[in-house]
């Protein structure tokens, strides 16, 4: 409830022309949302958040769900456990932080560079440091413990037997995957897909700090609008559009991931 | 199954792997804090006055106080009204619960930006305008459902008959829920409250947009010292929030098993 009233407000707002606070006259307009769709800018940035959002959900796919797998039913007992917990531990300390704490790793002459020329015989420069995969890097780091998550949790709801008695009916490990685990873990591929989809594609933070000049996406340009250039009304629209865009994406992508399941 | 033993081996090298690569960073940044050279240089050596140098920092010591201050009165409304949202929830059948239930799960389909830009501007049009008391009710409405669905986890364990024995032993309401109903609920309140403490103390964003210059919170503050440079003093109170927020989670996970084994 508290969020949807906040909403709604901000509908409300996206159609003004000034802030009604700042003692200007204002009126109704439909000219923020023109801004949108008459500078190619805006809708560039936002395909790029969106190529971002898919990119660091596939990578974490990638990294958390063999993961997943072997803490569901490889491991066991207490080893389980503290593993388990290690892995979501991060995920509730501060996500600044750790998006700080990779600047330490990727700067040119930071650890990543320092440690590969000592290991490696001829010198490289390693300079991720404000670049696209920086960005890519430090959103999987944050993100990948709820992938882990969701599937562990489906995961571990599969039933031995079923594994057991697809091998002894003749079908090799890799049918075994494709046919019987991955299908029965669908619902918590998808779960963990949307919890990292969405906040990705808003990020701003991220971008900021370990993309520098080239991270420029959606979400910083919205948090301009309301902390530098104070356009509120043009931050309004523009988040309502990417409001409305996940929301278009998730409801598509539910059912057809769904059939999948 | 030799096969199974190298597969299962691998398997355990991987987690590990994994492990690497989401605490190596935090462990760099950690003993960066503790290196002298304040352009990260190598090789190491030790110091701790980028600690000390934190305590003359008045905006972040400041800014620390409004964040624990903020996340222990955010812990105190959301377990009160929480526990009794949970107890009204489970209790009670009335029109709209479903809806109700629905409404108050976690927004996961709203990004966290337009949580935090939607809340600046709707409580700027009620006149409540952004400061510290609007970062209060941001987290109170964000850490809220947390605390009812982990109360409300908890008592579907409970067993309704303890009340009613209770009952015609002679308690009355209010002694049934003091004495049976709490007493079982507790492990999933405090749990709660750690919940809560833990998303508003760790929240960036939406206290980011609801913040004013001078009232703001710790990762707001770091938020901006990140932007004009890196310096060792970050590190410090970085790897300070990362201890503190890391002993609060294994805390809460002896009270509440996150969904781990049944």
């Amino acid at each position: 409830m508290a969020i949807f009233l906040p909403l709604s407000a901000m509908v409300f707002f996206s159609f003004m022309t000034e802030l009604p606070l700042s003692g200007k006259p204002w009126a109704f307009t439909l000219g923020n949302y023109a801004a949108f769709f008459s500078q190619s800018l805006y809708l560039t940035l936002l395909l790029a958040s969106l190529r971002l959002g898919l990119e660091v959900t596939l990578w974490c796919v990638v990294i958390g769900y063999p993961a997943a797998y072997v803490l569901a039913k490889v491991l066991k007992g207490r080893s389980r456990e503290a593993i388990f917990l290690l892995v979501i531990l991060p995920f509730w300390s501060n996500g600044l932080v750790r998006i700080f704490s990779w600047a330490m790793v990727l700067r040119e002459g930071g650890i990543l560079d320092t440690a590969l020329n000592a290991v490696l015989p001829f010198k490289i420069n390693i300079d991720l440091m404000y670049s696209y995969p920086a960005v890519i890097i430090g959103l999987v780091h944050s993100y990948v413990p709820y992938m882990v998550l969701t599937c562990y949790l489906t995961l571990q709801a599969i039933d031995d037997s079923l594994i057991e008695a697809g091998r002894s009916l003749g079908a090799s490990r890799l049918q075994v995957l494709k046919r019987v685990i991955i299908p029965l873990s669908m619902p918590g591929l998808v779960a963990g897909a949307a919890l990292i989809f969405v906040p990705v594609v808003g990020s701003f933070m991220e971008p900021r700090i370990l993309g520098g000049r080239t991270g420029t996406f959606y979400g910083t340009v919205i948090e301009d609008q309301f902390v530098a250039v104070f356009n509120w009304p043009l931050g309004a629209a523009l988040s309502f559009i990417l409001l409305a865009v996940v929301l278009v994406i998730l409801a598509v992508a539910s059912p057809v991931l769904r059939r999948a399941a | 199954m030799a096969t199974t033993r190298i597969l299962e081996w691998l398997g355990r090298l991987y987690i590990w792997l994994l492990l690497a690569f989401l605490y190596l960073p935090i462990i760099i940044m950690a003993l960066m804090s503790f290196n002298v050279s304040p352009f990260y240089q190598l090789p190491f050596e030790w110091t701790t006055e980028w600690y000390a140098s934190l305590w003359q920092n008045d905006q972040l010591i400041a800014a620390t106080w409004n964040s624990v201050e903020i996340a222990v009165i955010t812990t105190i409304i959301c377990v009160v009204l929480g526990s009794a949202a949970s107890l009204a929830l489970y209790r009670y059948e009335f029109r709209g619960k479903k809806f109700l239930q629905a409404m108050l799960f976690p927004p996961i389909a709203i990004p966290w930006l337009i949580t935090g830009t939607a809340m600046l501007i709707f409580f700027f049009g009620v006149g409540i305008g952004r400061g510290l008391h609007a970062i209060l009710l941001g987290h109170v409405a964000l850490a809220l459902p947390y605390v009812i669905v982990v109360v409300s986890a908890r008592l579907q364990t409970f067993a309704p008959e303890l009340e009613e024995a209770a009952r015609s032993l002679g308690a009355n309401q209010w002694q049934v829920t003091r004495r049976v109903t709490l007493p079982w609920i507790m492990p999933g309140v405090i749990a709660g409250g750690l919940f809560a403490f833990a998303v508003s103390f760790d929240q960036f964003v939406v206290s980011y947009f609801l913040a004013t210059p001078g009232q703001t919170t710790l990762p707001v503050e770091i938020y901006a010292a990140i932007r004009k440079g890196f310096t060792p003093e970050i590190n410090a109170v970085s790897t300070i929030i990362i201890v503190v927020s890391m002993a609060l989670m294994l805390l809460t996970a002896r009270f509440f098993k996150f969904g781990g084994e049944k």
